[in-house]
């Protein structure tokens, strides 16, 4: 029987890709985890986040920044991990879907995802958790229209359903 | 859909921990009673599990892509189990294939996602397996206190016997297992009784999908996995003229280049749907790396010229001359009736071909050895999955593995299995090593089997009182069965254009004809397939017959649908549509949009409903021009789909069918310019952003002890019909080509 795929992004159970030795060590911090990239600096996080650290959460969708599905915070900031070049978050700190709520369960709007039963397929969440992240840690008490500057893209039509789990995270964090 | 044989037998058995399971199988000895006899379960293969500690896990059979079933089909299991819902874990099941004496079959039943008919084909059946494991574990009850079962009760897990003494579940499980099922299938539930169905109901995936643990088939990964992707031919039906791929083999990390083989122009796409060369590396950077450094010069095929513009104008020829007519439904005499109307209406409406877009793109993992295979991907009909796999390698169906995640969208995108060919076809040259093959939205939108392109001509003629004797649909379209040899005996306007839909059987004088436009642009089932796509037209053609006949367009509307009653719609046998529960969704979506206020400020309102795969749904929509911009100011929701499994889950769907709708009719298209798509990517297939979308859907749920049928694609249709009528009252311009906003632009 072939192996059996590796069901949750948590730690790996799969050895990493292998990757030419020849490369220059990167060292990276994801999730408050440190790791060395020893393939191409270029590689886009998205890539090295799924295919070498088997942290799938992060999806991608269009590979040109605009869809959204691949958003992660760098240094809390939101960022397209599709257009993001290994070797330009080394020395920053970043965050995925997986270290979203740190040492808690959950963040309080992975809660507020939850209470909304917000997912359709699902597919671009994660994304769209990590750009509300983003927003609220600038804008605490977010307007309809500061919401609305969230371009993540989703195809189910969910946005309904964001927004009031938005602001009903922003409630629980104000408290 | 394959016609699978309907007979299965439920088994029972315990598992090596003890627990219990009860499951189906196939039909395969025919001695046996119905609901079966005992029978070693296979690991997975049940739809209930009970463990010694009383804990419950379910199977879920279907594909989710969703629409919900991963919550809603099991939420039918434990309500006749008689368990606490928030104590079941939900588990998917993988597919199910078995072979029996009268050919291939499923043990779970259908697990495709298609015609919204999870719901309606899970309502009976599953319950019935809810019903038949609680009823084993009254029995061993009943052994248990000596009792008679018929004095027993259950509820939350636990049976309970007239004087109060209780057993869990768990405490019951061994002597359930060594129990023969019930000859009969159990009683059901009678609606009173329910404390599952009908209670808004979280996704059971929620916290893995906020988390980032739930998978995707585009998360497997398996250790020694290659990643391919593929450079395809933009032309359709092109072939590989040059290949040299001396520089893309240069970049480390890539193993290999090779040709893959699309289908012959003319044969039927059961497989690839373009000739390419496949790029397999050994992660997906150096794979894309790879694919841009060949270089390939393409031979154009049979459709070199074709375009949307001249497709647009041979669909008007058609129209014009009457020329290549295939009869659709023909009721009284159109004609005549027209000719005697004193009042005679026509118009025309244009719908693009639509890309699925799905947010996860086509994509598998697949292992292929020498006599066995494995594929994990997001799927809507594994079952052809399975099919497509063994016709290509020749390995048999039974030994073929599929494993069923969640799927990112579906939309009708992955009733193709075009990618798992591919990656088939590639996983043949690996010598078993396994293959990721990896689509990017590039590939996605210049590569899918598109919705058809086509032109709707409408006319009416109206008598004196103003009531519509005499109703023409003829549709000038690119026929979905192309090259579909599911398809190949289905008559052409099938997928554009549908004999029985609303208003036919409530006209006297009715015309549909069909004229097919050929295009080599592959098509397939796009979410309400027909229904988005004709919908539009009649729906906003009855808008215009009411503005031009000064009457007003919902009563005119219930005017046409008269008394309730009921029409036949699919085969004489099925259960119809009903005229009173239409009318029904149109008149509350009136009420909830206040349909009788008169609007200022440069408001408008439209309105539209719509039936199809047992629902009725209607939309009413209250927007303004701005400058520019359109804005929404209220989005109405009317929905009646029979008693709601999850009325949480069907508001979902209520919510992203409105702004599926939306999106789609203002902004969506796929061009077509010298036989290659134009788009790309996002930007030129721009989904609608938070920002354009309307804040609120209000969904209203029509209360109802129907059958439930299916609500991923009801709604839907009436929603690009209900904007364009809300922007005509709104702004006196009529849009006849979707999309819409570059429409509304040029004519504002």
């Amino acid at each position: 029987m072939p192996e059996k795929p590796v069901r949750h992004a948590k730690p790996i159970a799969v050895p990493p890709v292998a990757q030419s030795a020849k490369e220059p060590v990167l060292p990276l911090r994801i999730n408050g985890k440190a790791f060395f990239h020893n393939g191409d600096p270029d590689m886009p996080l998205l890539w090295y986040l799924r295919d070498v650290l088997r942290l799938t959460g992060t999806k991608y969708g269009c590979g040109i920044g605009y869809c959204g599905a691949c958003t992660v915070l760098v240094d809390g900031k939101a960022q397209r991990a599709c257009l993001t070049p290994a070797k330009a978050v080394s020395g920053h700190e970043v965050t995925t879907i997986e270290g979203l709520a740190g040492n808690s369960e959950l963040h309080p709007l992975q809660q507020a995802w939850i209470d909304e039963d917000v997912a359709q397929c699902g597919y671009c969440q994660a994304g769209q958790i990590m750009a509300a992240a983003d927003l609220l840690r600038t804008t605490p008490h977010p307007s309809d229209d500061d919401i609305s500057k969230i371009t993540n893209l989703c195809r189910c039509g969910t946005y309904p359903r964001i927004r009031k789990a938005i602001l009903r995270a922003a409630d629980a964090m104000k408290k | 859909m394959q016609n699978y044989s309907r007979r299965r037998f439920l088994f029972v058995s315990a598992a090596a921990s003890g627990a219990l399971l009860v499951g189906w199988r196939g039909a395969r000895a025919q001695a046996l009673p119905y609901l079966g006899a005992r029978e070693e379960a296979q690991a997975l293969g049940a739809f209930v599990r009970i463990e010694k500690n009383g804990d419950v896990i379910i199977g879920a059979r279907a594909t989710e892509i969703g629409q919900g079933v991963k919550t809603s089909l099991p939420m039918l299991i434990a309500e006749e189990l008689d368990v606490d819902w928030n104590r079941v874990r939900v588990e998917q099941l993988p597919y199910g294939y078995i072979d029996t004496d009268k050919g291939p079959s499923n043990k779970y039943g259908d697990q495709g996602a298609g015609g919204s008919d999870n719901i309606p084909s899970a309502w009976k059946e599953l319950r019935e397996a809810g019903a038949t494991a609680r009823a084993l574990l009254v029995q061993a009850a009943a052994n248990k206190w000596d009792l008679p079962k018929e004095n027993l009760r259950t509820s939350s897990g636990q049976v309970i016997a007239p004087d109060g003494r209780t057993l869990g579940y768990g405490d019951l499980v061994e002597a359930a297992a060594a129990l023969d099922p019930p000859k009969e299938p159990p009683p059901l539930k009678s609606p009173e009784q329910f404390t599952i169905i009908g209670k808004p109901t979280k996704t059971v995936d929620a916290a893995d999908i906020v988390t980032g643990r739930a998978q995707f088939g585009i998360d497997a990964y398996l250790a020694d996995a290659l990643i391919a992707v593929i450079l395809r031919c933009p032309q359709l039906d092109g072939t590989v003229d040059k290949l040299d791929d001396a520089e893309a083999r240069k970049v480390p990390g890539v193993k290999d280049v090779f040709m893959i083989a699309g289908p012959k122009p003319d044969e039927p796409i059961d497989g690839a749907l373009a000739n390419g060369v496949v790029v397999l590396a050994e992660n997906t950077w150096a794979a894309l790396k790879g694919r841009e450094k060949l270089k390939v010069e393409w031979k154009a095929g049979p459709w070199a010229a074709e375009s949307n513009s001249a497709l647009a104008a041979k669909a008007n020829e058609l129209l014009d001359k009457d020329a290549d007519a295939v009869p659709v439904r023909k009721d009284g005499d159109f004609a005549k009736a027209y000719k005697s109307a004193s009042s005679k209406h026509e118009a025309r409406y244009e719908m693009p071909f639509l890309a699925h877009a799905t947010m996860e793109p086509p994509g598998a993992l697949v292992q292929v050895q020498k006599d066995k295979a494995l594929l994990i991907a997001s799927l809507q009909t594994p079952s052809r999955a399975s099919q497509t796999i063994s016709n290509l390698t020749g390995i048999a169906r039974k030994d073929i593995e599929i494993r069923l995640t969640r799927a990112g969208g579906g939309f009708g995108r992955r009733l193709k299995n075009d990618f798992v060919a591919e990656a088939v076809q590639v996983a043949a040259k690996t010598n078993g090593r396994p293959v990721k093959l990896i689509w990017t939205r590039e590939d996605d939108l210049r590569h899918d089997f598109y919705r058809p392109f086509g032109v709707h001509a409408m006319r009416a003629g109206l008598d004196k009182k103003k009531k519509v004797i005499a109703w023409s649909h003829r549709c000038a379209a690119t026929p979905r069965n192309y090259r579909d040899s599911g398809m190949k005996s289905a008559p052409l306007y099938i997928g554009c254009i549908e004999p029985q839909d609303f208003p036919a059987g409530l006209v006297a004088n009715l015309d549909k004809t069909f004229f097919p436009i050929a295009s080599g642009m592959p098509r397939g089932w796009w979410r309400g397939p027909i229904h988005t796509f004709h919908a539009f037209a009649v729906q906003s053609f009855i808008d215009e017959l009411a503005i031009a006949s000064k009457q007003d367009a919902v009563q005119l509307r219930l005017d046409m649908l008269g008394p309730a009653r009921k029409l036949q719609f699919g085969a004489p046998d099925d259960s119809g549509y009903d005229t009173g529960r239409l009318a029904g969704v149109l008149q509350l979506a009136a009420d909830k949009i206040g349909w009788k206020e008169k609007r200022s400020d440069g408001h408008g309102i439209g309105i539209a409903c719509h039936f199809t795969f047992g629902g009725y749904c209607a939309h009413a929509f209250e927007v303004s021009v701005q400058g520019k911009d359109l804005v929404f100011h209220r989005a109405v929701c009317a929905v009646d789909v029979g008693r709601p499994v999850n009325p949480l889950g069907l508001e979902a769907q209520m919510i992203g069918g409105t702004i599926d709708g939306i999106s789609t009719a203002l902004n969506l298209a796929i061009t077509v310019k010298d036989g290659q798509v134009q788009q790309h990517n996002f930007p030129d297939y721009p989904l609608l952003r938070m920002a354009q979308a309307p804040k609120n859907v209000e969904v209203h749920i029509v209360e109802s002890t129907e059958d439930p049928s299916g609500a991923g694609e009801i709604g839907i249709p009436s929603v690009a019909p209900a904007l364009a009528n809300a922007i005509y009252a709104a702004s006196t311009v009529r849009i006849r080509k979707l999309p819409m906003m570059p429409e509304l632009l040029r004519l504002l």
